[in-house]
This record gives C-alpha cells, structure tokens and sequence, in this order.
C-alpha cells in the first residue's frame, strides 16, 4: 500500500500545475488568459442559484467542470449579445423610420462576414479549449488510477493491487487526481460524473482514461450518458470521495463488504 | 396544322402531357407530379414524426412517469429522429427540388423523369416497411445513429435493427436518385441563354445540396450494408472479440451525418435568398459570394464528422484539429447570413406571411448556429453530449434552418401550384403557436441538459431539477403541435377557397412566376431567351411572350415532349432532350427491389435474388427504350435554331448521369477501402490469417479486367469509326474478358479467401472482392447489352450513347478492380 500513497504525493503536484493551465495552452504558446477568472464571480452569481442538482454541470464540484461551467457562462452571454444585435440588424429594415441603405458590399461581407466571426471564433478556440485541460490524463505523471467497467446495465470499479470490485459505487481519494481506466464488457456505455468532469465514452476492446479531481470529500452522482439499450435510463452509480488520510481503510472495509455475499 | 394563339398551344401541350388518372397514375412521371407526391408523403411523415414527438413530451413531462415503458420510449424516440430525417427532412427536399427546378431553369420536366419517379417508389415502400414495423411493434429500438455494437445481432436480436438498415437503404435508393437528376438537370436541362452566372441561387444551392448528397450517402449505405451483412451472415465488422471495431461504425454514420445536416439547411438557405430579395422588393445583395460560401460550406462540411465523437476517446491533436475546423463552418454561413441582411437593407421589406415565417427562421437558426459553436468546442462537449443540451441544438438547427424555411416557402410557392392565396388570418396564428411553442418547448431544453439530464431516458426521478423544465417544454410541444395542426388546416383552406389570382401575386423575378396559374401540366408553352438573372424583371411582358409561342420548342408539332439542353457554362442551346412518356417500368422496378428488401428482412434469403431478378429486367426494359433505331434530322427549335436529338450527340445527359453515379459509387466503395485501412490501423490482432491469394489468380484477375476495359475502348472508337464489323468484335472481347474475370474472382472468392465469418480481415476482404465481382457481373451484362443493341440497330456512330457507357463501365471496373486487389495484396500476408 505504501506505493499508492507515492503515487499519489508526486501526483498532486503534476495536477496543480496541470489545474492552473498547462498542456495545450503551453503547447501552442498561448500562455493564459485571465479573462475566465474575470467573469466568473460576475455571471455565476445570478445564475447559480437556479443550477444546483445532484447531476448538474453549472453546481461544478471539481476543477474540469468548474471551468468548463465558466466557459459556459460566458459563452452565453456573448451568444446573446450576438443574437441581439443579428436580430436588430433583421428587424431594423421592416420599421417604418427605415430608409433603403445601399450597404458597401465588400466592406460588409469582408468584415461583417468573415472578420468578425473568425476573430470570435479565434478567441473563443485560444481561450476556450484549455479549460478541459485537467480531464486528459498525463503521459508523464503516474497517478492513482482506478477502473471502470460498464456493461449492461452497471458499473463495476476495479482498484490497484487487488482484485476486488465495487458494484456502482466508486470509492476515490479527495483532493488529489485520479485517473479512471474505462472500458465496457458488451455495448458503448459514457461516463459522466457531471459535477466533476466531463464525460468519455466507455467502448468495448479499448480503454479510455479520464481524470477526475475531487477536492472536497463528498458523493458525486454519475450516470451512463451513452445510450446502451433498455435500462440506460437508470444505468447510475457514485462516486465517494474520502479524505486522504481514511481512504485506504475505507476501501479495504467496503471492499470486504461487497465480497461478502 | 399547328396551333398559333395561347389558348391553342396549350391545347396541344396539354394533351400530350396531362397526368394520367385512375390506375394508370403509377405510370405517371412527370416532375410536377412526382414532386408533388414526394411533397405531400414527406409531410404525412412529418405528422407521424410530429405524433412521435408528441408521445416523447408525453412521458417526460412529469418524473417517474407509467405512461411509456423503456421499450415502447426506445422505439419511439428512435423512430421519431428516423422518421424526421430520413422519411421526411430529405425527401422533401428531394421532392421541392424536383418540382421546382424545371419551373425556375426554363425547362419542361428534369433529365430523367423516370429515375424520380423509380426514387419516389423506392421511398414509399422503403418508408412504408419501416411504418409497418412500427405499427406491429418490431421498430428500430438502437436510436437514430444505430451505434454498434448496439445494433448488433448480439445485443439488438430481434428483426427491429433490420428494419431500420434495410428500410433506410432502401429509401437512400432514392436519395442518391435525385441526387444524378438534380446535377444533371441543373448543369444541363436548362433553358436558352441562362448561364451559369444568370442561375437563379436556389438552382446553385440544389446543385450544391446534391452534388453532397452524391458524396455523403453512400457511406452511409456502406455502413448499412456491412453491419445488415454482419446481422445476417455474421461477417464481424464491428465486433471488436473478432478484429472489428466499433467506431468504424460512427466514422461511417457521421461521414454521413454531419454533411446530412448542411444538405437539408442548404435547400432551405436556398428558399431564404430567393423570398427576401422578392419581399425586399430588391436584388440579392453578394450574388457570387453566397455561391462561392455554399461551395466552400459543402467542401468544409465533410472535414467534421469527428465532433459528434468528441467524447470516444479520440486523440486530443486531432481533437483540436476537429474543433477549430467546425467552427470555422460558421464563416460561410455568416456569409449568407449578412448578405441576408444587406439585402433587407437595401429594400423595403414588408412583413408579409412568407417573411413572416423567415423571421421565425432567423431568431431560431442564429441561436442554433450559436450552441453549435459553443458545442464545437471540445471540453464544452464533453459536458453537453448526449444531454438534452443536444437535443435542443438540433432542434434549433433543423427546425430554424429547415422547417420554418420550408414553411415560409410552402407559403411563397403554393400559390403556383393551386393558384389560390393564403387565407391571412389563420396563417399568422400558425405562426405565432408555432413560434412561441416552439421556443417554450426547446430554450428551457439547453438548461435541462446542461442540469444534466442525457437524452434517450424514458424516465428520471424527482428531485434533480429537471422536473419543472421538463413540464414547460412539454407544455411548449403541445403548443407547437397546435400551431402545425392550424398550419395543416390554413393549407387545405387555401387549396379549397382561397383567393383566385392571376400571374405573379408576389412580383417574383424568376421564371416560375413566368407561367399561368396553377402551373401547366408542360410548364412553358415555348421555352424563352433569358438575358439576365431576373428574367421577369427585364421583360414584364415575358409570361404573355412565351404562352404566345415566342420562345424555343413552342408547342408540340412533332407530337413529342421536348425540351432543351444546354451547354453547362454558358447556356447555349445545344440539343433537344425528348423526354419519356408516361411508363410503368419504375413502378415495377421498385416493387421488384421491394420484394428483395422484404425477402431479406424476413430472412428468406432464398427468395430475395428473385426481387433482384425482377428489378434487373425492368432495368434491362428500361435502357433498351432510350435511343431509336435509326439517325435523327435536326429539330427545328424555332427563332432559327436548328439542334440535334439528345440521343444523337456525345454530351447525351445519360452519359452524364452515369459518370455521377459512378461518382457516389466511388465514394462507396472509397469509404469500403476506408473500412480496411481503419481496421487494420485500429483494431487488436490485425490480420490474424492471411488471404494468401497465388499470384497467378490475381494477374490473372488484374490483365481480365484491364482487357475488358480495353477492348469496350476499342469497340467504342471502332464504332465512332464506323467500322462495325470491328465494334462487334472488340465488344464480344470486352464480354469474354469480364466473363473470364467473373471466374476467377470467384475462384479467389472460394478458393483463396479465409471464410469471412472468423475475422474482421476476411469480412472486409471479401467484401471488397463481393464489389469487385458484383461491377464485373455488371460488366458483362453491359456488354452483351450493347451487342444485343448493336445487333437491333441502335447503335450507329452518331447514336453511340451504349458503346461509351460500356465504355465508362468497363473503365470504372477495371480500375476499382485493380486499385482493391493492389490493396488487399500490399497490406502484409495478402499475396502467398
Ligand atoms: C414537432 C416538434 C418536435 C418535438 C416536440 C421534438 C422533440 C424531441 C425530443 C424531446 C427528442 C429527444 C428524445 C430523447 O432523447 O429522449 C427528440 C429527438 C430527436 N428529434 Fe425531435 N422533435 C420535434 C421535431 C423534430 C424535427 C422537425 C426533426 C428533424 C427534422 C427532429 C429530429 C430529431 C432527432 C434526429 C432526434 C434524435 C433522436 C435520437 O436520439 O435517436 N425532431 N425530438
Ligand atoms: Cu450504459
Ligand atoms: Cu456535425
């Protein structure tokens, strides 16, 4: 047991670094934007209050879905103001104070058309797309890793050094990254605990990794988010996160529990 | 003696082009008439479809809910994505396609009405299977994009996947039919003078839409066949115990299914740049900048399938590659968007009922256009996929980029076909339920998802705040639904007592408002000279002008239906197409495939070869009618023109037609060769046996080929030589050479090949061999068809449209042939 609590020591420091931005954005130079940090307490105020639930992406639990809900908050508003302004500019021609304007050609479609969007877009790519950073699991980095096993129509989670399962409930480490090994035994199943992360898909003959970050001990509802046939609806399980220090213990007596029969 | 005054001309035209009633009307071909029927089909589904969704609302409106269990809701909602893509959204596009597009290029019927009519057939039975499955309770239960192994026979035992596999290539049938008339038709069948650059847009966006449509079905038709093959015969593509892999499966389906999306939006757009320069009482603001965004929007389209996979594990390079690239969609959209907008501003637009209607589209698409940037985005995805976020965004897309277009054009273009205009009131309260339920049932929708509720449930417990969301959008779908039913009841008061008009009630400028009233059986009396791209608005007078006769082709003096050809680019008059009478023969062929598909799904694989049989014999019949037995005189098309038959010149538009279905069938089997080198990439324990095939058998095979190719060639220039003697003999070569071919591919077949039930490698290996066999069999059936013709004189070096199809044929076998043979043996331990 001592290499696990190794592990996962050298892992938390990979994962702080990777948290606050690192792969991508690093790769393609792009450093990081402080515009996130800006506009999240502005928005999130207002809007959170509405958003709470077991399962919801806007109550973020974790740092992958708390950016990523951020992203989102501020991606709606810019979709609005769009929005608006597009259906001024429709709504304009039909009011009665609304002279015929030749509008220049070029000058509109050039700016209008293909500057503005690709500016937008452009930005949006630069600043948005790294905010998922800390789900990819590292290449480097070893990190506590569990796995996940889906097939029709339940989870089983498998842990380092033994060879016990637990059935719909998966027990992880709180504050620090776990990486979870997902694979199915039959159909295409999706993992998804909304409140932490994003979700990947769990396919038969491959395994897919994602990492999780819990920084608070608690349980996180998870579901099956690919549809798998006629129990998906009710295809959930948990995840537990444990303070560091009681983990071990506690996985080794939920572990006994659910061998026994 | 031939008649002068309009009333007379149209006597004449009338006579021979009436559609025929009673019994006789499934020979009916013509475009007005099989538009019309793909039209009305297409909303009958629209209605099952809406029934559908209606039940979906049902269930979810309240938690916990016993109305709907998980099998029926699976069927249900499955069915309803189906229904409204495959059985309603394309074919009414195909439908409005083919009703239209004579009427606005000046054309009297499309290059081939009896290859719309066959794909109007093929769609109904195709359709109709699927329904009878639904209503016996067997329905396709794997949702709409059928992921394997799902769908597979391990998991989805039953005959409900088969169904939708077998019904759905059935009506793709019908698709890529359309797809050839559309091109065709556009590029060719046109009338005198209407250069490309004088095209009316929406003649550009469905040679766009179409030319896609080429390109994106057959993947789709590929997948179908290979998992229908792995269901029946147990050829394990996409068992992964087996060397197959799932995600070939998704590749597939969405190399389909992201340019789907732009081929039912880009008929739409089309309908939008043509009513708001007419309702703006202007001219289109960036004519040759929308042409070249569809063109760009089409080439883009088929480079982001990936980001419906965001979330399978895909590399994360090629994820950002993905994410960038569908964003960058949005440009050429934008694009349209604001010369839109230009437009509007430049006119004086009135809030009439069509208009209406489009600011119904523009409030719905723009939000639409805006979550799928924001879905774009990969990590955003990977919170939002396969949650009702999605299923508002799709919602958002194809009702605001396509049904609040096709209403709005239903709305502009009904009046040509009934001759009555709307009934104002009702209409406009359509409208507004409609709207307004719209955006009740699907704005909340995004909230739902993103509260994380997934799509495809057919139940949820209280407590996770999906509760009250879910009751107003149930609340808004019943509204909507009202809206369409009113919809529903405005068009059949409009048909029955609307308002009488004469021409033009909406000053259009194109040449669809050119003629009388409902809409002549012919279309145009005389076919006229277009000198611009608003022909309407630079002669007021042409509508009387060519009911007159003062165009091309006026009248029918020679008791045939004509009309012209066209050089592509130009528009020069370049022949007279003579097109067929009414005729039973793709009634019959479709009802022969009908009796093969239903063999198949009913696993009576005895019975099946026979529909194929009748459908061949109908195909046979239906070539050995085109041409004539002797050389045409020069027609004389009137205002000096004198112009050959169709028939009697090298840029035949069957000739044409051909080389874009080999084009689709290229992209078939590009996507089957696809299927090999992903495997081989991808999937564990790649190849597990060996084909081992001998060298000799596969020289053998290659130099077969290549000689049949060569000797069609030889006969082809022979017969242009005139040296008939010679073609025949060349021809009886081609014959030899592709029979001798047959035999030894199925040698390798038999003889070489590891039993394609034990591995991925052998299914996918003889099922390239399966292609090559199935294009040589048709080779030699090609071949001895045009000896058959040569011999009953129809072939001379004028006449010469058999000799260059075999031509063509051979040429296609031989090089697909060769190119998947090459493969096969270059990839490790094919050759022994
Ligand atoms: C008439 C109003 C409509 C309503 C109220 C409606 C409602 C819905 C709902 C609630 C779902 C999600 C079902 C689930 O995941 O559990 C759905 C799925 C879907 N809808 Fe609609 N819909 C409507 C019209 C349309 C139209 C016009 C189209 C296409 C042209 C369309 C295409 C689809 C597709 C492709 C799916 C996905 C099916 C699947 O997951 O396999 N719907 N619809
Ligand atoms: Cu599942
Ligand atoms: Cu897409």
């Amino acid at each position: 047991m001592d290499g696990v609590a190794g592990q996962r020591n050298a892992a938390v420091k990979v994962v702080i670094s990777r948290v606050s931005g690192g792969g991508i954005v690093e790769y393609l130079g792009l450093g990081r934007v402080g515009l996130r940090h800006l506009a999240l307490p502005l928005l999130l105020a207002p809007a959170l209050a509405g958003c709470e639930g077991a399962l919801s992406a806007l109550d973020p639990a974790g740092p992958a879905a708390q950016s990523i809900a951020g992203v989102w908050w501020v991606m709606l508003t810019g979709s609005l103001v769009i929005l608006a302004a597009m259906m001024g500019l429709v709504l304009w021609p039909f009011f009665k104070r609304h002279r015929p304007v030749e509008v220049p050609e070029k000058l509109w479609l050039w700016v209008g058309a293909l500057g503005f969007p690709l500016i937008v877009l452009a930005a949006l790519l630069a600043w948005g797309l790294p905010s998922g950073q800390s789900m990819l699991a590292d290449r480097d980095g070893q990190v506590y890793t569990v796995e996940a096993q889906a097939a029709q129509w339940e989870w089983t989670f498998g842990y380092p050094d033994t060879e016990e399962v637990t059935q719909g409930v998966l027990h992880i480490p709180a504050g620090e990254p776990v990486d979870i090994a997902i694979t199915s035994a039959d159909v295409i199943h999706g993992f998804w605990v909304p409140r932490l992360a994003g979700k990947i898909d769990a396919i038969p003959g491959t395994t897919n990794t994602l990492r999780i970050f819990a920084p608070e001990p608690g349980i996180y509802e998870g579901m099956c988010a690919e549809f798998c046939g006629l129990e998906h609806a009710t295809m959930r399980f948990s995840v537990v996160a444990h303070p560091q220090d009681e983990y071990e213990n506690v996985l080794t007596a939920e572990l006994n529990a659910e061998a026994r029969p | 003696m031939t008649p002068t005054t309009p009333v007379g001309l149209h006597r004449a035209l009338d006579a021979i082009w009436r559609a025929p009633r009673g019994i006789a009307a499934l020979s009916a071909v013509n475009h007005s008439v099989v538009g019309r029927r793909f039209i009305i089909t297409a909303f009958i589904y629209f209605a099952i479809g809406g029934v559908l969704a209606m039940l979906i609302r049902a269930q979810l409106a309240r938690p916990e809910n016993p109305f709907l269990g998980a099998d029926a809701y699976n069927q249900i909602f499955t069915m309803h994505g189906t229904v409204m893509m495959f059985l309603f959204a394309i074919p009414l596009i195909e439908g409005v396609a083919l009703y239209l597009l004579p009427k606005i290029l000046g054309a009297r019927d499309l290059a081939y009405p009896r290859l719309s009519a066959f794909g109007y057939w093929c769609y109904l039975f195709g359709g109709t299977i699927i329904l009878v499955a639904m209503v016996m309770g067997v329905a396709p239960d794997s949702g709409w994009f059928m992921y394997t192994p799902l769908a597979s026979s391990t998991y989805t035992p039953g005959i409900n996947a088969d169904v939708w596999l077998l019904g759905i290539t059935f009506v793709e049938i019908s698709a890529v039919c359309a797809a050839v008339e559309i091109v065709v038709t556009v590029l060719k069948v046109r009338t005198a003078g209407m250069a490309l650059s004088r095209m009316p847009l929406m003649a550009w966006y469905l040679l766009v839409t179409a030319a896609m449509m080429l390109i994106a079905f057959p993947p789709l038709i590929l997948g179908s066949v290979l998992l229908e093959m792995e269901r029946a015969f147990n050829w394990p593509f996409f068992d992964p115990e087996r060397g197959g892999a799932p995600l070939l499966w998704q590749h597939l389906f969405w190399l389909f299914g992201h340019p789907e999306v732009y081929i039912i939006f880009l008929p739409a757009a089309g309908a939008v740049s043509t009513l708001i320069p007419v309702f703006a009482r202007t001219r289109i603001v960036g004519y040759a900048w929308i042409v070249a965004a569809i063109i760009a929007l089409a080439f883009l389209s088929f480079g982001l399938w990936v980001h419906h996979m965001f979330a399978t594990g895909i590399p994360h390079l090629s994820l950002a590659f993905f994410s960038a690239a569908s964003m960058l969609v949005a440009v050429p959209t934008a694009v349209q968007v604001f010369a839109w907008i230009a437009t509007l501003m430049r006119g004086r637009p009135q809030m009439s009922l069509p208009m209406l209607y489009l600011m119904g589209f523009f409030s719905v698409f723009i939000l639409g256009g805006l979550t799928g940037v924001m879905l774009a985005l990969v990590p955003f995805n990977w919170q939002a996929h396969d949650t009702h976020f999605v299923v508002a965004h799709l919602h958002y897309v194809l009702i605001g980029g396509f049904v609040f277009p096709m209403l709005a054009a239903t709305y502009y273009w009904l009046p040509l076909m009934t001759g009555r205009l709307p009934v104002f009131s009702v209409s406009k309260a359509a409208f507004w339920l409609i709207f307004l339920g719209f955006h009740g049932t699907f704005l909340i929708m995004h909230f739902t998802g993103l509260m994380g509720m997934p799509r495809r449930i057919f139940t949820y417990e209280s407590g996770l705040g999906w509760d009250l969301p879910n009751l107003i959008s149930s609340i808004g779908g019943f509204v909507m639904a009202a809206g369409f039913a009113l919809f529903v009841i405005d068009i059949v008061l409009q048909t029955r007592f609307g308002r009488r008009f004469r021409r033009n009630p909406w000053g259009g400028t194109g040449l669809d408002w050119a003629m009388p009233t409902p809409a002549p059986s012919y279309n145009f009396a005389s076919l006229p000279l277009v000198t611009g791209r608003d022909p309407l608005e630079d002669n007021v007078r042409l509508g009387a002008d060519i009911a007159a006769g003062k165009g091309y082709l006026a009248g029918a003096p020679r008791g045939e239906m004509e009309t012209l050809c066209v050089d592509m680019a130009t528009g020069e008059p370049e022949h007279v197409l003579l097109l067929p009478k009414n005729d039973y023969t793709p009634f019959w062929m479709a009802a022969g495939l009908a009796v093969f598909f239903t063999a198949f799904l009913l696993s009576a694989y005895w019975v099946a070869p026979l529909g194929l049989v009748i459908a061949t014999a109908f195909g046979w019949r239906w070539l050995w009618s085109l041409g004539a037995k002797s050389d045409p005189a020069l027609i004389d098309a009137g205002q000096g023109l004198r112009l050959p038959v169709h028939f009697a010149v090298p840029s035949v538009p069957t000739l044409l037609g051909l080389k874009y279905f080999l084009a689709a069938n290229a992209a078939f089997y590009g996507s089957l060769l696809f299927g090999f080198l992903f495997l081989w990439t991808t999937a564990a324990g790649w190849p597990p046996q060996f084909l081992n095939a001998s060298p000799v058998l596969i020289a053998g095979i290659a130099i077969s080929l290549a000689a049949a190719a060569i000797f069609a060639t030889l006969a082809r220039r022979s017969n242009s030589r005139e040296a008939n003697g010679a073609r025949m003999i060349w021809l009886a070569g081609s014959l030899a050479a592709s029979l001798a071919g047959l035999g030894l591919l199925m040698g390798l077949a038999i003889m070489d090949a590891p039993p394609p039930d034990t591995h991925a490698y052998a299914a996918i290996t003889m099922a390239i061999i399966g292609y090559v066999i199935l294009h040589t069999l048709l080779g030699v059936m090609f071949a001895a068809y045009t000896l058959a013709r040569c011999r009953a004189g129809f072939v001379s070096s004028l006449r010469s449209t058999d000799m260059r199809g075999t031509a063509i044929w051979q040429l296609y076998t031989a090089i697909t042939g060769i190119g998947g043979l090459a493969l096969i043996i270059l990839a490790p331990g094919g050759l022994a």
